[in-house]
């Protein structure tokens, strides 16, 4: 378990040295994005349109957050991930044509993801789901937002982060997934689960 | 006298105590499962958790960004019938504003989100009876990332106790990470669909620590307790020793060719809050009985 600080944009370089189970706190621009921003920037990008963002070497959080205006700034109340499969079928598609260098979430994402992390050099870090005040510590600033209309928690917000974390590195770009391994733990020990529960 | 006006009041502050403070069954099983576990990850996971809390009950601010869809339980008093939608919709839109909440509720289809937590049917209210002195109102906010892996199904009578079984650890596995583990599961048994499905959300009302009155079902939450926690699949999906910090299970009769059995799953942050409105029109809080306390 190695710690890493790292500040965006993220280059291929500081992705590869990075394994599972490493610890990674982060530093400079993070970009909120769920279910309607892969599909609204997917689209725009296929029609050969721009995004308002530049997400090559970026980071990219699962986060609905909760935010608040005041003096008409807005303010970051609480940021946790939110389920990252739900993107499943839209993010190696996100990461090889944006360039996305880090996702950031819960609960790990599907084989074609891991495959494509490996090709391009991106990885997966997990953030304690629902410790939302906490990941909302490591956020100095709310930098802006587009795509308002997509709802509060669909928008694409634009947050600095300082010391960002501690994210786990769940899926690296070297095929490894901390998900597989649990998952065969998993297998292993379904044996003694199925002994407790007397099933034959 | 209960007036409209005092139901929005105790709606307004079963939604704040709910989503600041924990229950503290809850808290206690947090607490327990960050001495059980031995390695770094999960521990560091805890950890967070167990921060996160600290800083929500200092805020007061919400532990979790996804403040939820609203399920309300009203358990109406002798001679207390009473219209009380309006003033727990006023008072879910006024904690929405101030506490905040996280603007949840969507149109199904179109997924208009009108901003304030109310739409058709939403907040969603159950009515129960009762011949107390009282009016109970109970609230669950209901995260996503947990309901998204709940379940439900229709066994035949001879896959019995070991299909029941067999279709919870299916549950568990096929969630994995994704509900925010460890969670708690909550179980109905028996039914139709739709009755297993309710009796599986009201479960989880009930305090981890309390087993359900029927000895052969404690039973079986004790052993799919223990059980899951053998999987390893460990505080957020990423291993260790704590998958689940309770299991509540309720029964009621079913047809004699069915067997519906229903899962929902409730994260760590298994928010729950309960209230008495008495005949005066005080408001008494059940599960948080002081500001910032439990
Ligand atoms: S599953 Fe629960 S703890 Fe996790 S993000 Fe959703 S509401 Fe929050």
């Amino acid at each position: 378990m190695t710690e890493f600080s790292l500040s965006t944009p993220l280059d291929e370089a500081a992705i590869r040295q990075l394994n599972i189970g490493d610890v990674v706190y982060l530093n400079g621009t993070i970009f909120t994005g769920r279910d309607e921003v892969h599909i609204h920037a997917l689209k725009l990008l296929n029609e050969g349109k721009d995004i308002p963002v530049e997400l090559k070497d970026a980071a990219l959080f699962h986060c609905g957050p909760i935010m608040q205006k005041e003096h008409e700034k807005w303010h970051l109340v609480a940021a946790g991930p939110t389920t990252s499969s739900r993107m499943n079928s839209l993010e190696p598609e996100f990461i090889s044509k944006f360039g996305v260098r880090a996702i950031i979430g819960k609960g790990g994402m599907s084989k074609p993801t891991l495959d494509v992390m490996g090709d391009f050099g991106c990885v997966y870090l997990a953030i304690t789901g629902g410790a939302a005040l906490l990941a909302a510590k490591g956020i100095k600033n709310v930098l802006g937002v587009h795509w308002l209309d997509l709802g509060m928690p669909e928008a694409l917000w634009v947050l600095e982060s300082q010391n960002f974390g501690p994210l786990i590195v769940a899926m690296d770009s070297h095929g490894k997934s901390l998900y597989e391994k649990v998952r065969s733990d998993t297998e292993r020990n379904m044996e003694d689960v199925r002994k407790i529960l007397k099933l034959d | 006298m209960i007036t409209e006006n005092v139901v929005k009041q105790a709606t307004f502050e079963l939604l704040r105590n709910a989503v600041t403070v924990l229950p503290r069954d809850i808290n206690e099983a947090l607490k327990k499962a960050y001495e059980t576990e031995e390695e770094a990850i999960p521990k560091m996971q805890l950890k967070n958790i167990l921060d996160n809390i600290e800083l929500a009950k200092a805020g007061p601010l919400p532990m979790c960004q996804d403040t939820g869809i609203h399920i309300f339980y009203v358990t109406y008093g002798k001679d207390m019938i009473m219209k009380v939608e309006e003033a727990i919709k006023d008072g879910l839109r006024e904690a929405t504003k101030s506490v905040p909440l996280r603007p949840n509720a969507v149109h199904p289809l179109t997924r208009n989100n009108p901003g304030d937590n109310t739409g058709l049917k939403m907040p969603y209210i159950n009515y129960r009876f009762s011949d107390e002195d009282f009016l109970e109102i109970a609230v669950m906010p209901k995260g996503a990332g947990s309901e998204n892996m709940s379940a439900l199904k229709m066994l035949t009578p001879s896959q019995g106790l070991a299909g029941i079984k067999e279709f919870v650890l299916n549950t568990m596995v096929n969630a994995g990470g994704k509900p925010c583990p460890p969670t708690i599961i909550g179980m109905g048994i028996g039914g139709s669909a739709d009755i297993s499905m309710k009796l599986a959300k009201e479960a989880l009302l009930r305090p981890v620590n309390a087993p359900n009155k029927d000895p052969q079902i404690a039973e079986l939450e004790k052993d799919l307790y223990e059980a899951i926690n053998t999987l390893g699949i460990g505080p957020m999906g990423l291993g260790g020793k704590t998958t689940v910090l309770g299991v509540n299970i309720e029964y009621a009769y079913c047809h004699t060719a069915s067997l519906p059995v229903a899962v929902n799953i409730q994260c760590w942050a298994a928010r729950r809050a309960t209230a008495r409105i008495h005949k005066d029109g005080s408001i008494e809080h059940i599960t948080h009985p002081k500001e910032g306390e439990i």
